[in-house]
């Protein structure tokens, strides 16, 4: 990516690495953009509420700069060569998600005070202090892990706590981990994590080390059908083991979303490790054969599937939601009604689940074309470190990371959309939700981790003159066979 | 393994397409059904979260929005709802709204165009307009009058006070009247409750009996006898016509009779001016049946009579004449009976054309609108609907209507004030002989310089059991009584 670095000062004709572009002028001229865009609609916000221009508003926007002044300074001491585009993307989105959380703070203020009642905690002072704890673990994770490769060492390790974690909610007793109907929660007094958010992490981690480690064993050739090379039934474990472990969440944590997320990642690394479309058609027809055997068995299922398919049907009970949610967005049009001056608040969880419908109002179809142009953005630059690294647990690792963002921008824009049935997921870095703002922060330090390494000088060969390292990503390193 | 992180890049981007198409279907395609959705309250509280416009008359304010603490922003209140509800209407989130309410609505929710500028600047901050404000013609001192009039002996009827010179509508009462602020509550059983009980009501209390129901004209139909009679140049005031007390029907066995069966005066022939003041039913048949249908016909058209899209702005119902296919039906009408039906309103504005020189003005119930911030923004100008009458004709007919009011029942008088009348008692119903009729008094005043013009109809004589009411003993003292008004406030 030969991007011109802003801030680098030295000629292009001096061959010393310190003149490769790292990219970190333009993360901070787009880092302050994305909080020009923040504090512009945190103003909108106000103005439209007839709120004042108080202190919470310079609150907001100085936690706003600071913090990620903070995240820029550790990416420039600890991966001074990742991706430019990766951290503004992620700021941009979690600012606006902070600037609705803020707006339906307001609304529900509003709300208490028409019924006369005390106005409930605000949930953006909660959410500022998740995406603290989520930039420290994103410092943390960026210091402590100063290769990637590293990681494959523990690969069985974060195997086995990942399971646990995802397990860990679906044993407990309901009183702890359930919310909702869906158990996946530990709660422990007022403060709740969902442990299923970390697990994902670490069983991205897993896979990939574990897939890189075996992928001979994955492509030897079983019998021939259809032109396509099936795998030899015993090299069917893993996979079935995925398989049992979403249906196993299906079941004892009855969460669609996490499941269909989970067998979606562990499918795309077996695709991404062998190269076989059979991998994801015996996947797929695994996971269609789970659906079947899940509307079957599931009344929440059942509900669900009915739902999408009118929500009308049942409006004031069951589709009330969703059917909420479209109202919005209907309503919203493509300009959206401006930020503060539509009504999100009338759907339920709307700073949650469908903080798409709550954005999608206010901000119209331009405005959520802009969002998913930015999830494109961050998740096609999370892809392209995948090209450029060199080594295949880098490349597995960051295909996995990238693809849980795409597959869960996915599955709950699809949802709360109509789309496909809802399931309960939150929108990477929008939503409010500790665990998933903490967890995703540390998925993208993996990320810039990785391009880091993608784009940084070979350290031990510096006698060869080379080409700038951003484009060596669409070389064939090694013959994947 | 690049090949299948490009391809698994190549699948996001469809990912993300999809959902861009499907955003694209729910917020374009399908936007505009579930903006309609009665389920969707977006567009009805977007619509109460900003402060809808007031009405008001004079400088009393009659309709006013105040703010609230509830979800509902503002709670739409109604000074003296019942007397000024037939103007104003209601405003209610469940029953939609009626009146000005429903006919000024996009002046009082903001949306009019007129008021585009401030619009313009809401725009740019993306605040929620405010509405613009509506003064109504109405005269507070008048219309309380007049509701006073008819309620102080519970009549159902309607009052309809006009400026004969602009076609201001000065008064418009219909009793009994209903009070729209419980409709506008934030209440949804307060509201059900109220919509019951109004729409139960008996004699109905949400019908404008003004403009919205016709009644037969009876013997004030005789003013436009008159008036197409003087104007053909075939008659005088002088003119003789028969005095007989009955005559029968063209071409039947009917007989149709004066008042309680009189002979008009005591000659064989009476004039024009005396069968007028008398209001002798056998005259005036007689003299349609000369004039001919055409003449009668397009006499009251151009009083207005027929105009279907008459609005104030609420629109204004239908007056009629009716079919008429023969000369006996011609000589029934004649007497504002058999189809004949007249809104009080377009009563009034024959009398009021009269008073105008013969100029009949279009009636109107705003007289200005106004930005947000009470400044003028339009202001209603006088409209020629066209002459009725020449202004010789309009003469005469004030003279022969003074000549009327100087030979009535003198109930309720103004001394110093000369009015110019006609009275009427329409039979009507199933059994006409056993019913009490609809009485009406019509008139303006001052006769030489007039400043108002009224007409008072009272159902079925204000009284089941008076089968022997007359406009004249019934109605004229309550016209009096808001001609007093209406020249007290202009003193």
């Amino acid at each position: 990516m030969a991007v011109p670095d802003v801030s680098a000062g030295p000629s292009p004709a001096t061959p010393a690495p310190a003149a490769l572009p790292t990219g970190r002028g333009i993360e901070l001229v787009l880092l302050a953009f994305a909080a020009v865009l923040v504090t512009g609609a945190l103003v909108l916000v106000e103005a439209n509420q007839e709120q004042e221009l108080t202190r919470v508003l310079i609150f907001v926007g100085l936690a706003y700069l600071g913090l990620f002044t903070i995240a820029h300074v550790a990416v420039r001491r600890f991966a001074p060569y990742a991706d430019p585009l990766i951290l503004p993307c992620v700021a941009l989105l979690n600012g606006l998600g902070l600037v609705m959380i803020h707006r339906l703070d307001l609304a529900e203020a509003d709300r208490a005070q028409a019924l006369g009642r005390e106005a409930p905690t605000e949930l953006i002072s909660r959410q500022i202090a998740w995406t603290a704890i989520g930039l420290v673990l994103f410092v943390a994770v960026l210091w402590i892990v100063r290769d990637h490769r590293t990681l494959s060492r523990y690969a069985y390790t974060a195997g086995f706590a990942g399971l646990v974690l995802l397990a860990l909610p679906g044993l407990l007793p309901s009183s702890i981990s359930e919310v909702n109907g869906a158990k996946l929660w530990i709660r422990i007094g007022p403060v709740g994590i969902q442990p299923g958010e970390f697990a994902k992490i670490l069983l991205i981690v897993f896979f990939a080390a574990f897939l890189m480690q075996k992928r001979d064993l994955f492509t030897t050739a079983g019998r021939k059908f259809l032109g396509m090379e099936l795998p030899r039934g015993r090299d069917l474990g893993p996979l079935l083991l995925a398989w049992g472990l979403s249906v196993g969440v299906l079941v004892l944590e009855r969460d669609l979303g996490t499941s269909l997320l989970f067998f979606g990642i562990v499918l795309v690394l077996l695709y991404a490790a062998t190269e076989r479309v059979s991998w994801m058609l015996i996947g797929l027809s695994f996971f269609l054969g789970g659906c079947l055997i899940a509307y079957q068995l599931f009344s929440h299922v059942r509900v669900r599937v009915q739902v999408w398919l009118d929500p009308f049907a049942d409006f004031a009970g069951t589709g009330y939601q969703i059917g909420q949610a479209l109202f919005g967005l209907g309503t919203g049009g493509v300009g959206g009604t401006g930020l503060g001056a539509g009504r999100p608040d009338l759907v339920p969880y709307a700073e949650s689940d469908f903080m798409l419908s709550s954005l999608g109002e206010e901000l119209g179809l331009i405005g959520l074309a802009a969002i998913l142009v930015v999830y494109l953005v961050l998740i096609t630059r999370g892809l392209r470190s995948a090209l450029a690294v060199r080594d295949s647990f880098g490349k597995l690792l960051a295909t996995g990371l990238a693809f849980t963002l795409a597959l869960q921008v996915f599955i709950v824009i699809g949802g709360a959309s109509k789309l496909i049935p809802l399931t309960g997921l939150t929108l990477p870095f929008l939503s409010y939700g500790g665990s998933s703002l903490v967890a995703n922060y540390a998925l993208v330090a993996l990320l810039l981790r990785v391009s880091n390494a993608a784009r940084a000088p070979l350290p031990r060969r510096p006698a060869a003159p080379l080409p700038p390292l951003a484009d060596a990503g669409t070389e064939l390193v090694e013959r994947p066979r | 393994m690049n090949t299948p992180v490009r391809r698994i890049a190549i699948a996001v981007m469809v990912m993300i397409l999809l959902l861009m198409a499907n955003l694209t279907y729910v917020q374009v395609v399908q936007a505009g059904d579930y903006r309609a959705d009665p389920r969707n309250q977006r567009v009805l509280l977007a619509e109460y979260s900003r402060k809808r416009g007031q009405i008001s008359a004079a400088r009393q304010i009659v309709a006013s929005s105040v703010e609230t603490n509830d979800r509902l922003r503002y709670l739409r209140q109604y000074t003296d709802g019942p007397i000024y509800a037939p103007i104003t209407g209601y405003y209610s989130q469940t029953y939609s709204s009626s009146g000005v309410e429903r006919a000024a609505d996009s002046v009082l929710n903001g949306s009019d165009d007129r008021l585009f500028s401030r619009r313009l600047s809401d725009l740019i901050t993306g605040r929620d307009p405010s509405g613009g404000n509506v003064v109504l013609t109405i005269d507070p001192n008048i219309q309380k009058a007049a509701y006073d009039q008819l309620t102080r002996k519970g009549y159902t009827g309607s009052v309809v006070a006009l400026r004969p010179q602009t076609g201001e509508i000065l008064a418009m009462v219909s009793t009994p009247s209903y009070d729209p602020n419980p409709l506008a509550s934030h209440n949804s059983e307060e509201q059900m409750a109220a919509w019951q009980s109004y729409n139960a009501a008996d004699p109905p209390v949400l019908v404008n009996r003004a403009i919205s129901e016709t009644y037969p004209p009876g013997s004030t139909f005789k003013l436009i006898d008159t008036a197409a009679a003087l104007s053909s140049g075939r008659y005088t005031p002088d003119s003789q016509l028969t005095a007989a007390p009955s005559i029968t029907l063209t071409g039947t066995n009917t007989d149709l009779r004066n008042f309680n069966g009189n002979a008009c005066g005591t000659s064989q022939t009476a004039s024009l001016r005396d069968a007028l003041q008398r209001s002798c039913n056998t005259a005036f048949a007689q003299l349609a049946g000369d004039l001919g249908e055409q003449a009668i016909r397009q006499q009251a058209e151009a009083f207005g009579i027929g105009k279907t899209d008459l609005t104030i702005p609420m629109p204004v119902a239908m007056s009629t004449i009716g079919d008429i296919p023969d000369k006996a039906a011609l000589e029934q009408s004649s007497i504002g009976q058999r189809d004949v039906a007249l809104t009080p309103l377009q009563n009034a504005m024959v009398v009021a054309a009269i008073a105008n020189g013969g100029q009949v003005m279009a009636p109107h119930l705003i007289k200005e609108i106004q930005s947000q911030e009470l400044d003028p923004v339009e202001t209603t100008q006088p409209d020629r609907i066209g002459p009725a009458v020449t202004p010789a004709v309009a003469q005469t007919l004030t003279d022969m209507m003074v000549n009327n009011e100087n030979s009535y029942q003198s109930i309720g008088k103004i001394t110093g004030v000369q009015i110019a009348a006609k009275t009427g008692t329409a039979e009507h119903g199933s059994d006409p002989k056993n019913t009490p009729p609809h009485v009406w008094y019509v008139a303006f005043a001052p006769a030489q310089n007039p400043q108002v013009a009224v007409a008072v109809m009272v159902e079925s004589g204000g009284d089941p059991n008076n089968l022997a009411a007359t406009g004249g003993a019934v109605a004229a003292p309550i016209g009096r009584a808001v001609i007093g008004a209406a020249l007290g406030a202009g003193r």
